[in-house]
């Protein structure tokens, strides 16, 4: 079985601050880190080979240096990586990327699984993983919570909705994003790392691509950044200490007047 | 290829932009600015520029006659047969739009067993419903739903459309978005129109609400958001108003990628969280699961429902769709009562644009304090009972 992993290096915004004086977001010392939902991905890729036996390969696109994302993945227990860079991807929304993506993915040819994260921790759109699968004509399934089985050209999964779980089947090729709870990624074996170190990232150039250059980049994404700010949601909110009655009457005071009791 | 243009003539090499670049893309190299391949072209050193020294090229063509494009859309989501409070809501941003652009507003209802959604939309304003009735629709599945969308959108030629940011609005809205291919603004927080240029502009926050950005769709029609839960308040019923409707017929053969529905796994307590008004969340300083128990009576004393931070859910104390924060879900309720949480940045970034905070922890140094409008610093374990006593006693 051919699966194929998404990842995308992020800001490690877990580590973000803001600056109380000026306001801006503290960047020193910020590294960049695979996103946290693409390591369930890669886990559960790794798993879905581990179960039906295969090979892994995870793909990225970004500048040169998301190539450590890219060994991060190899250490986990990905076999293959591609990391599609170029100028002319820059300024790509989430059309333009996930044209990009599926071209790259075409390039590896056979394909039976594609596992995405859920969404990704900076832009937090969810909403490559879908439009690949459109790009590439198969179908998908989001929110992807257990794979029950992979077998006879088709995949039986749970997935999330708001207030319950679904168990649907679709045939494969197919596309899953994956959430948190389908598995717990593993710590890289000292093996896995010394694999990683050793490993070639294939790097492929958008001349190298079939696609059409007018899908790429800011040519090919139709919403624009207008404008960005930094947003402090600082409260000047009241506090209060003392006796626990206290101040469980301040409680009950308040949601009185916030009309809930 | 588009890319941020300097001016080095005018450039002093201040480092403004150099500090303001959230992606580390600029440096200064040989005495002068220059843009490394960290770019994503998000403009924020064009603004921020004190000297006018950059500039952000655009290039790209209009692809489509946008004159053709007219009205404003809201996808109306239904589940188990009745329309969602998140359906209203959209109505509700749809009317708000309506006021600037006064272009009509219409809902689409995709499903089986639809009957009375139109009279209900009407009579809460809108123009007219658009609907896809067939009972192969009955089970949400994303292409199927797409595939219905994206026919009427072409059909119809919307200039507008939003859906709500749920877990099947962004399911399958990015088909549609690829489908008729244009942009599509997940998430939003924020819609309106530009005055002068008549553009929907769509706010969202981005690196877990650290960053705001303000996006348009230019040259593509329809213009797409996905917005998040309760920013909007459900549009009321107006006495008289109906809708005009419009049966639009759906072909199943045409989805080339079936998902089958094989059945449903309810699960017990587990609530909706993004539609519900008020949320008691417990994170690591409720130390054990049964603990939880305190943060449950007062949930079902308030009428609310029972969250959880990402420390909380991944010792095993509550289920993952519990979690409230940058990895689970991010709510807007108008009360979050967040107790024994510390307020770690992911856990904020879920419930900070909440209408109304309250903070209890022992720590008068946690971080949650600076987002609460309520901060109560003490032990969780004496003030629990002790509120939900007094709220009882004085319901009864």
């Amino acid at each position: 079985m051919n699966i194929i992993v998404c990842v995308k290096q992020v800001p490690d915004t877990f580590e973000v601050k803001i600056d109380p004086e000026t306001k801006r977001i503290v960047r020193e010392g910020v590294e960049s880190v695979i996103n946290p939902y693409d390591n369930y991905a890669i886990e559960e890729a790794v798993r879905i080979r581990e179960r039906f036996g295969g090979k892994v390969t995870a793909i990225s696109m970004g500048p040169p240096q998301a190539e450590k994302a890219l060994r991060e993945a190899v250490a986990m227990g990905v076999d293959d990586t591609l990391l599609l860079t170029d100028r002319e991807f820059a300024g790509s929304d989430t059309l333009a990327t996930s044209y990009i993506l599926s071209c790259g993915i075409r390039k590896l040819k056979d394909f039976d699984v594609i596992v995405c994260g859920r969404e990704t921790l900076d832009g937090s759109t969810g909403q490559v993983g879908p439009e690949i699968a459109y790009h590439l004509g198969i179908p998908y399934i989001t929110y992807v919570s257990k794979v029950i089985d992979i077998s006879a050209g088709s995949i039986h999964c749970v997935r999330l909705m708001e207030d319950h779980y679904e168990e649907v089947r679709t045939k494969t090729p197919v596309l899953i994003t994956v959430i948190k709870e389908i598995n717990q990624p593993r710590i890289p074996s000292l093996k896995g790392m010394l694999k990683a170190k050793k490993a070639v990232v294939s790097m492929c150039r958008c001349c190298e691509m079939d696609g059409e250059k007018c899908n790429y980049g800011q040519e090919g994404s139709p919403t624009r950044v207008v404008d960005v700010w930094t947003e402090q949601m600082q409260k000047d909110g009241k506090k209060f200490e003392g006796e626990p009655e206290d101040l469980a009457g301040i409680l009950l005071n308040e949601l009185k007047n916030l009309g809930v009791v | 290829m588009a890319m941020i243009k300097i001016s080095h003539d005018k450039c002093t090499l201040c480092g403004t932009c150099i500090k303001e670049c959230p992606f580390d893309a600029i440096e200064i190299k040989d005495d002068k600015l220059y843009i490394n391949e960290n770019c994503t072209l998000c403009g924020l050193c064009v603004k921020v520029c004190p000297e006018g020294a950059l500039e952000k090229e655009e290039k790209a063509a209009p692809r489509t006659d946008l004159n053709h494009y007219r009205g404003i859309w809201f996808f109306a989501e239904s589940r188990e047969g009745k329309l969602t409070p998140v359906a209203f809501e959209m109505l509700s941003g749809a009317l708000k739009l309506k006021e600037s652009l006064g272009e009509e507003v219409s809902g689409v209802v995709i499903g089986s067993g639809t009957e009375g959604f139109a009279a209900e939309l009407g009579s809460r304003g809108a123009d007219k419903v658009y609907i896809i009735d067939d009972e192969s629709l009955a089970h949400f599945q994303e292409e199927a739903y797409a595939l219905a969308m994206a026919g009427l959108i072409e059909k119809y030629l919307p200039s507008i459309v939003i859906a709500g940011a749920t877990m099947m609005g962004r399911a399958f809205i990015p088909s549609v978005a690829a489908m008729v291919r244009t942009g599509l603004t997940a998430d939003c927080t924020g819609i309106d129109i530009d005055p002068g240029t008549r553009l929907l502009l769509q706010t969202r926050p981005t690196f877990g609400g650290n960053l705001m950005a303000r996006i348009v769709c230019r040259n593509h029609r329809p213009q797409m958001s996905t917005i998040r839960p309760k920013i909007f308040d459900e549009a009321p019923v107006s006495r008289d108003s109906k809708a005009e409707v419009v049966n639009e017929p759906f072909d199943p053969s045409a989805v080339k990628n079936r998902v089958e529905f094989c059945g449903r796994q309810k699960v017990e307590n587990m609530v909706d969280l993004q539609e519900s008004e008020v949320i008691v969340s417990g994170g690591r300083g409720m130390k054990e699961p049964k603990n939880f128990a305190l943060i449950k009576e007062l949930a079902d004393a308030l009428g609310g429902a029972v969250g959880a931070s990402r420390a909380a859910v991944d010792a095993g104390w509550m289920p993952y769709p519990h979690q409230v924060g940058q990895t689970g879900k991010t709510v807007k309720p108008k009360i979050y009562i967040a107790c024994g949480i510390s307020g770690a940045i992911q856990h904020l970034a879920g419930m900070q644009t909440s209408d109304y905070i309250i903070a209890i922890n022992k720590d008068p140094e946690a971080p949650i304090f600076r987002v609460a409008n309520l901060g109560i610093v003490g032990d969780v374990f004496e003030i629990l009972p002790a509120l939900t006593r007094k709220i009882k006693e004085k319901n009864s």
